[in-house]
C-alpha cells in the first residue's frame, strides 16, 4: 500500500499543471469546447489512458485519475466528448476492426466528432436487452428503423453507439448487435428533450430505413450484448473519476458560500457540511481502490456498480445539504446564478442515469455477493 | 499510488485470520463473556506469540516496529473475530506509551508488553475504562505525559458489549485528560484507527454471515436472498463495509486527524447500520441470544462512541475544513458560483 503519487505520477502531474496554467480557456458554446478538445488533442493530453498507438498518452488509470482532479484545479471547460472519450473510445479499442479505429479513434480524440450512446427506448429502459430497434440484413449491410429515447448529446452528436436487434426468433439477449451509426446519415431525425432542469441534455432519436453498412457492426454480429457490457462497464468506471472533479468544485463553493452567509459557525450546519465532505473524501478513496484493483485486474467489473451507486446517492444527499444550508436562497436562479436550484435538480436524474439504483444494487447481490438471480 | 494491502499485509491477514478462526471460535468468545473480566488468558497469550501485543512497539523495545496500516490489518481481524478480552486495550496502551512516554517508562514497560506478560490499558477519564480489571498497568495522560494510576480501586460497569469489560475509577484519583497534550491525540487516533479496522472486520462478518443465511434460507419456496428487498439491504451493507474499509486504511496510512475523523465518524454510523441490516435479513433467529449477531451488534453500539463519536468527528471534521478553507479555494468557488452551472 503506497497512497503517494509515485515519482511518474508526480510529474506526469507537474507537466499537465504547467501545460494547464499556459493553455487553458474559458469555454461554454459547443464550438468553444470543441476547440478546448483541439487545444488539449494538441498539447497531447486527449485520451490520455488510451494507448499510445491509439494516439493516446499510454496513461495509467492513477495518471488518469490525476490528469481529472488537475482538470478542477485549473478550473477547466469540462470535456464535451465524454461519452466518446469514455464509453466508446475504450470499447472500440477493445473490440473493434482496424479499420474502425483508424476511421474514429484519432476524431474522438481530436473533438472533431461527438459522438452519444443510442441504448435506451421508450419500451428498453432498464430491460435494456428488450430492445427493438430492428436492423435488417440488406446486402452489405442494415436497414435500421426505430426509435432511442434520453440520448445525451444527440443534439451535437456526429455519431452513435447504438443497439439494434438483428435475430427476432432468439432469446433477447442472444439477437442484438452493436452498430457505429452515422448520425448525418439520410432517415436520422433528433428531437431534443427538455430535462426537468430545464436544459435540453438528451433527445429522442427516430431511425427511419437508415442504411448503415456491416463494416460498423462493432464486435459480432448477435453477439452485440456482449459490447453493449463492455461499455457500460467501461461507462460506470470511468464516469467516477470525472464527476468526483465536478463535486469536488460543487462542495468547495457551497462552504465558501455557508461562510459568507455567516452559516458556517451554526453547529448543526457544520455537522451537515461535515458530513458531505467525508462523504465526498470517501468517494476519491473508493475510486482510488478500484483504480488500485482495475489497473492489476485491466478490465472493469461489476464492482463499478458499487462506485456509481455512491456516488449517484451522495449527490442527492449533497444537493440536499447544500440547500438547507443556504435556505430559500438556493432555489433562487438568480443567486450564484442558480447553481444550486440547477445542482439540485439535476441530481435527481444521478440515480436515473447510467443504470438506476436499483439496477446495481441488483447487479451488486447477484454479481459480487453472489445471491440468486431475483428474475 | 497503490491502495491495496501489500504482499506481507496480505500475508499477515491471512495469517491472523487462520489464528482466529483456530483460537477465537465463538464459544470462546462466548465463555469469555460469560465471566466478570471477559478475560481468555490463555487467549492473549497465544496472540501475543503472534506478535499481536508488540505490532507497532519499537524494536528498541522487543517490539516489530510495524506501522498503523500493519495494525489495522491485525485489528480488523480481530474485529472479524469479536475478540474479547484486554487485548485491545493493551495495544492502545502500548501506543499511549510510545507516543507519550518517557525514556525509562518505555524501558519499564514496552518490554513487558511486547513480551504479553503485562496487560494494560489507559483511563482517559474516570469512568468507561477498558479492561481495568484484569490490566497490570493502568496508565493516565498529565500535562506533559503519561503516568500510572496507582492505588485506586476500579469497579466493573456492566454494559452493552459484554466481550470488553468497562470499569469506574474510584474518585479520589482524576484520571479526566480532556485538552491535555498533542501526544494524546496522536495516541487516541492510533486508537481510534485500530478500532474503526475492527468495525470493519465486524461488519464483514455480519456481511459473510447474512448473504450465507440468505443464500440457504427458503420462504415461499425459494431462497430469501433472491428477493430484491433483501438483496438491496446486502448491497447496502457491502457498500456501507466497502467505504469503511477505504477510509480506515486511507487514515492508517495517513495518520493525520483529517483523515481519523473521516474514518471514524463513517465507520460510528455505517457499522451499527450495517449490523441492524444483518439482523432484519435474519428473521427471528436474527433476535436469539443464541445467534452470534448480537454480539456484533453490542460491538457496534459500544465502538459507536468509544474515541468519539460521529458527531464529535464531524465537528472536527468542520473545524479543520470549514473554518479553515483557503481564500484561494475561496476565490475560486466564487468564479465557479459567478460562472454558469454544472451537473
Ligand atoms: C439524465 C439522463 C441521461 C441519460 N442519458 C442516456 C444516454 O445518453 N443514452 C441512453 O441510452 N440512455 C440514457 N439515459 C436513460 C437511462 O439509462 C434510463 O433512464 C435508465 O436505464 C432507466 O430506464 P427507464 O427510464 O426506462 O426506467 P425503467 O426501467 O422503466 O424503471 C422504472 C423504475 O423501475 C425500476 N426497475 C426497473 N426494472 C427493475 C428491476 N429489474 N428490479 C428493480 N427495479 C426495477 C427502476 O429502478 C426505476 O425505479 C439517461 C437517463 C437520464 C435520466
Amino acid at each position: 500500500m503506497d497512497l503517494n503519487l509515485t515519482p511518474d505520477e508526480q510529474s506526469f502531474r507537474d507537466e499537465f499543471r504547467a501545460w494547464l496554467q499556459e493553455n487553458v480557456f474559458e469555454a461554454k458554446t459547443v464550438d468553444e469546447l470543441k476547440r478546448w478538445q483541439r487545444t488539449l488533442f494538441e498539447g497531447g493530453w486527449a485520451g490520455i489512458s488510451w494507448p499510445k498507438q491509439y494516439g493516446g498518452r499510454g496513461a495509467t488509470l492513477m495518471q488518469q485519475a490525476v490528469f481529472q482532479e488537475e482538470l478542477a484545479l485549473a478550473d477547466a471547460p469540462q470535456l464535451i466528448g465524454v461519452i466518446g472519450l469514455s464509453l466508446v473510445g475504450p470499447t472500440i479499442i477493445a473490440m473493434g476492426t482496424d479499420e474502425q479505429k483508424a476511421r474514429h479513434l484519432s476524431k474522438i480524440l481530436s473533438g472533431e466528432e461527438i459522438w452519444c450512446q443510442g441504448f435506451s427506448e421508450p419500451n428498453a429502459g432498464s430491460d435494456l436487452a428488450s430492445l427493438g430497434t430492428r436492423a435488417l440484413k440488406d446486402g452489405d449491410g442494415f436497414i435500421v428503423s426505430g426509435q432511442k429515447t434520453w440520448t445525451s448529446f444527440a443534439h451535437i452528436a456526429d455519431w452513435c453507439l447504438l443497439l439494434v436487434r438483428t435475430d427476432f426468433e432468439a432469446p433477447k439477449h442472444k439477437g442484438i448487435t452493436c452498430l457505429l451509426a452515422d448520425m448525418h446519415a439520410p432517415g436520422v431525425t433528433v428531437r431534443p428533450l427538455r430535462m426537468m432542469s430545464g436544459d435540453a441534455g438528451f433527445n429522442e432519436v427516430f431511425f427511419e430505413n437508415v442504411r448503415i453498412p456491416s463494416s460498423q457492426v462493432l464486435g459480432k454480429v448477435n453477439e452485440g450484448w456482449t459490447t453493449a457490457i463492455a461499455a457500460l462497464m467501461n461507462e460506470r468506471a470511468n464516469l467516477g473519476t470525472g464527476v468526483q472533479v465536478l463535486f469536488r468544485r460543487n462542495l468547495n463553493a457551497l462552504i465558501a458560500r455557508a461562510r459568507s452567509m455567516n452559516r458556517s459557525a451554526d453547529p448543526i450546519v457544520r455537522q451537515k457540511l461535515a458530513q458531505a465532505y467525508l462523504e465526498l473524501e470517501i468517494l476519491r478513496m473508493n475510486t482510488n481502490r478500484a483504480l488500485t484493483s482495475l489497473s492489476k485486474s485491466g478490465v472493469p467489473g461489476p464492482e463499478g456498480s458499487t462506485l456509481k451507486l455512491y456516488w449517484s446517492e451522495m449527490n442527492q444527499r449533497t444537493q440536499q445539504i447544500a440547500q438547507e444550508v443556504l435556505g430559500q436562497h438556493a432555489q433562487l436562479s438568480d443567486f450564484d446564478n442558480g447553481m444550486w436550484q440547477y445542482s439540485y435538480l439535476r441530481a435527481r436524474g444521478n440515480t436515473i442515469e447510467a443504470g438506476t439504483s436499483e439496477i446495481q444494487r441488483n447487479i451488486i447481490a447477484e454479481r459480487v455477493l453472489g445471491l440468486p438471480k431475483s428474475y | 499510488m497503490d491502495f491495496d494491502l501489500s504482499k506481507p499485509q496480505k500475508l499477515l491477514k491471512q495469517s491472523a485470520r487462520d489464528f482466529l478462526s483456530r483460537e477465537c471460535k465463538p464459544e470462546r468468545v462466548r465463555a469469555a463473556m460469560a465471566t466478570d473480566t471477559a478475560d481468555d488468558r490463555a487467549l492473549f497469550t497465544a496472540a501475543a506469540d503472534q506478535g499481536w501485543t508488540s505490532l507497532i512497539i519499537p524494536e528498541t523495545y522487543g517490539g516489530l516496529g510495524l506501522g498503523v496500516v500493519d495494525l489495522a490489518v491485525v485489528a480488523e481481524e480481530m474485529g472479524r473475530a469479536c475478540m474479547p478480552g484486554p487485548l485491545f486495550a493493551t495495544i492502545f496502551a502500548s501506543a499511549a506509551i510510545v507516543h507519550a512516554g518517557t525514556e525509562e517508562q518505555k524501558r519499564k514497560w514496552l518490554e513487558p508488553i511486547a513480551a504479553g506478560e503485562m496487560r494494560a490499558t489507559v483511563a482517559l477519564s474516570n469512568e468507561f475504562v477498558l479492561d481495568a480489571g484484569v490490566a497490570d498497568l493502568v496508565l493516565r495522560f498529565t500535562d506533559d505525559g503519561i503516568e500510572e494510576v496507582e492505588g485506586a480501586t476500579f469497579e466493573r460497569t456492566p454494559a452493552i458489549d459484554e466481550t470488553r469489560k468497562l470499569y469506574r475509577v474510584d474518585d479520589r484519583q482524576s484520571c479526566l485528560s480532556e485538552g491535555r497534550q498533542d501526544c494524546l491525540s496522536s495516541t487516541i487516533d492510533i486508537a481510534a484507527v485500530a478500532l474503526c479496522a475492527e468495525m470493519v472486520g465486524g461488519m464483514q462478518w455480519i456481511l459473510d454471515t447474512t448473504v450465507a443465511y440468505a443464500k440457504t434460507r427458503q420462504q415461499f419456496g425459494r431462497a430469501i436472498g433472491s428477493f430484491q428487498a433483501v438483496q438491496h439491504l446486502c448491497a447496502d451493507m457491502l457498500l456501507m463495509t466497502e467505504s469503511a474499509r477505504s477510509a480506515t486504511y486511507n487514515a492508517a496510512w495517513e495518520m493525520t486527524p483529517l483523515a481519523v475523523s473521516i474514518a471514524k465518524a463513517y465507520c460510528s454510523d455505517a457499522y451499527r447500520e450495517a449490523a441492524n441490516r444483518g439482523i432484519q435479513v435474519h428473521g427471528g433467529i436474527g433476535f436469539t441470544w443464541e445467534h452470534d449477531l448480537h454480539l456484533y451488534f453490542r460491538r457496534a453500539k459500544a465502538s459507536e462512541t468509544m474515541f468519539g463519536d460521529a458527531t464529535f468527528h464531524r465537528e472536527r471534521i468542520a473545524s479543520l475544513v470549514i473554518d479553515r478553507q483557503s481564500s484561494a479555494a475561496e476565490r475560486s468557488a466564487e468564479m465557479l458560483a459567478r460562472s454558469s452551472s454544472s451537473k
